[in-house]
């Protein structure tokens, strides 16, 4: 089978987010990029997929020049073959980045490739929109199941599992289809060093396309409320300990 | 005329939708426009009743014999059809994975944009909304385009609140025109969520760990301690993606939210990944070598030391004390 999986380029915040001094973006100076934690395991799944089933893995991402460097991480996992959909390096609304998405499925299956599975994160790191697969489901007039945590195919049709109220939902559809998926849906491996010397050498197809005007438009960043908070100190090492109990009766979590 | 679209389990109105009802209401009522609420299937005719305290004005419930199990393509195909027959200035969903996702093919369908998580909505054409990035992490304010404005609520933005009665109250069912392939996706069959050990979400103490535990054996301790304060233990994406605990174990933004009264956190760093998983403690104590450790900002108390050190001390200090 052939999967399409799509991945989105986000810096690796750690202890707290600094903005630029225009509040559009997060301050990238010091940080470095990665992909979405849902899309690693949307990546690791399509991989998974194709050793099971055969078939070829392609990686695919709208962003700027440097979005690079994530199809290379998709390559080293495992990915055959990676599509760069270049931007200015301006952020796209859900809208647009479906659009373009879906006018690349349908240039390809023009041009003789066709995908049996489009695999997406159910939600991006950073701007969180919930929308890109489905809207690429519907413009291509596919199924969509969206936050799947277990997947599998048989007999050309996938059993997807996802949380829903109270337990679980299973949903059975028919391939080609759109699945998104969440971070526990598999473990994603770590790279091997054959597979980052391919990475690198590896041609990435290289489209470009213009961002339509966006009915969804960043006006500007802001931290919430700060929650910087004096800790009261219990004491060092071991030595908390009987402070740490007083407090629990204290806040109620021990009886008094 | 503001439609909240609103989710129920077997007949129970969803805290998130009754936030969202909260949200439009507050809309509406900038916008001197009527409020209502679209249900979706026969058996959310038992859940409409409580709506009116929230100042709803009348709900349409949504009737076709096929929506007895939820499928997201119909349920975006009622709200279309409700959208064309009343013309609403903007449609509201709770911030749910199914809210989020109804919304998403309602978007999708018609072509018009879709802002998920707000906090705040102030109309006008466009409408600028405040709506939450890194799972609330950052907060962006952003212009909201197209004739009827389309956007979900983030949970727990705001408060759910009783509101002043609307003028009267009804409720009229309505035959939405529905497809087959409407319902080519279909929940199948449902599993129910294993009982027994009190869930993460849902636990009053939470014991949290993180790469500083050092080891899957070394969470041993800290079960330990769950257990004798009657909680569950959870822990950051590092030692999920180490291998040392479950998936199903992660507190954070691709995690559990959890809303602990304590939150025990060990050896955690502080992410603001994980910080925003954790948002809803009431108390947070903090174990951890590294004084400077960005989760100290979030502490309201902290032992500094080794969680390898300090997790049996504190179980043996709770133990004697109970013992006393």
């Amino acid at each position: 089978m052939d999967v399409l999986v799509c991945v989105k380029r986000v810096p690796i915040t750690g202890g707290r987010i600094t903005l630029t001094p225009d509040e559009q973006d997060i301050d990238t100076r010091y940080l470095g990029f990665t992909v979405s934690p849902h899309e690693e395991c949307a990546v690791e799944e399509a991989v998974r997929l194709v050793e099971a089933h055969g078939g070829s893995t392609t990686a695919l991402t709208l962003g700027p020049e440097a979005a690079e460097e994530q199809l290379r991480d998709g390559l080293a996992l495992g990915a055959d073959r990676a599509v760069l959909l270049e931007t200015d390096g301006a952020e796209w609304d859900a809208g647009a980045t479906a659009a373009a998405i879906a006018q690349v499925v349908r240039d390809q299956s023009d041009a003789g490739v066709a995908y049996d599975l489009l695999l997406f994160g159910n939600e991006s790191a950073d701007a969180g929109g919930y929308q890109v697969g489905v809207r690429v489901a519907h413009a291509l007039d596919l199924h969509c199941v969206t936050g799947v945590k277990q997947l599998e195919i048989r007999d050309g049709a996938a059993v997807a599992r996802r949380e829903g109220p109270g337990g679980f939902e299973i949903y059975e559809l028919a391939l080609p289809a759109v699945i998104t998926v969440k971070e526990g849906i598999n473990l994603p491996r770590y790279p091997s060093i054959p597979g980052r010397l391919r990475a690198k050498k590896a041609p990435v197809e290289r489209l470009r396309s213009e961002r339509p005007a966006p009915g969804l438009e960043k006006v500007r960043l802001r931290l919430p409320q700060g929650r910087d908070k004096q800790a009261e100190m219990l004491g060092d090492g071991a030595a908390g300990a009987e402070r740490a109990v007083e407090v629990f009766r204290q806040i109620g979590v021990m009886p008094p | 005329m503001i439609v909240g679209l609103v989710e129920h389990d077997g007949g129970v109105t969803s805290e998130l939708s009754l936030q969202m009802l909260t949200l439009g209401r507050r809309l509406a009522d900038r916008l001197g426009v009527s409020l209502t609420a679209l249900v979706v299937g026969a058996e959310a005719r038992r859940a409409v009743d409580g709506l009116a305290a929230y100042g709803v004005s009348a709900v349409h419930v949504a009737v076709d014999d096929r929506l007895d199990e939820y499928a997201p393509g119909a349920w975006a195909a009622c709200v279309v059809d409700l959208m064309g027959r009343e013309r609403p200035g903007a449609v509201l969903a709770p911030g749910s994975d199914r809210g989020n996702e109804v919304m998403a093919h309602v978007g999708a369908r018609t072509g018009l944009p879709v802002a998920a998580n707000c906090t705040e909505v102030e109309p006008g054409d466009p409408y600028t909304v405040t709506r939450v990035r890194w799972g609330g992490s950052l907060l962006e304010e952003a212009r909201l385009r197209g004739d009827v404005k389309l956007l979900t609520a983030a949970p727990h933005a705001v408060q759910a609140e009783e509101g002043p009665a609307a003028g009267g109250f009804s409720v009229e069912e309505f035959s939405p025109a529905l497809q087959e392939k409407d319902f080519r996706v279909k929940v199948a069959r449902r599993e129910e969520r294993a009982a027994g050990k009190v869930s993460l979400s849902e636990a009053r103490v939470v014991v949290g760990g993180g790469r500083g535990v050092g080891s899957p054996e070394g969470f041993r301790p800290l079960e330990e301690l769950a257990e004798l304060l009657g909680g569950a233990v959870g822990c950051s994406r590092v030692v999920t993606s180490l291998g040392w605990r479950p998936h199903a174990d992660q507190v954070g933004q691709t995690g559990v939210r959890i809303a602990p009264d304590l939150y025990v956190a060990c050896g955690i760093s502080g992410a603001i990944q994980h910080m925003v998983g954790a948002k809803g403690a009431k108390k947070i104590l903090v174990i951890n070598t590294d004084p400077q450790a960005p989760i100290l900002a979030h502490a309201d108390y902290a032992i500094i030391g080794d969680v390898q050190e300090v997790v049996p001390a504190l179980v043996s200090a709770i133990r004697e004390a109970k013992g006393r």
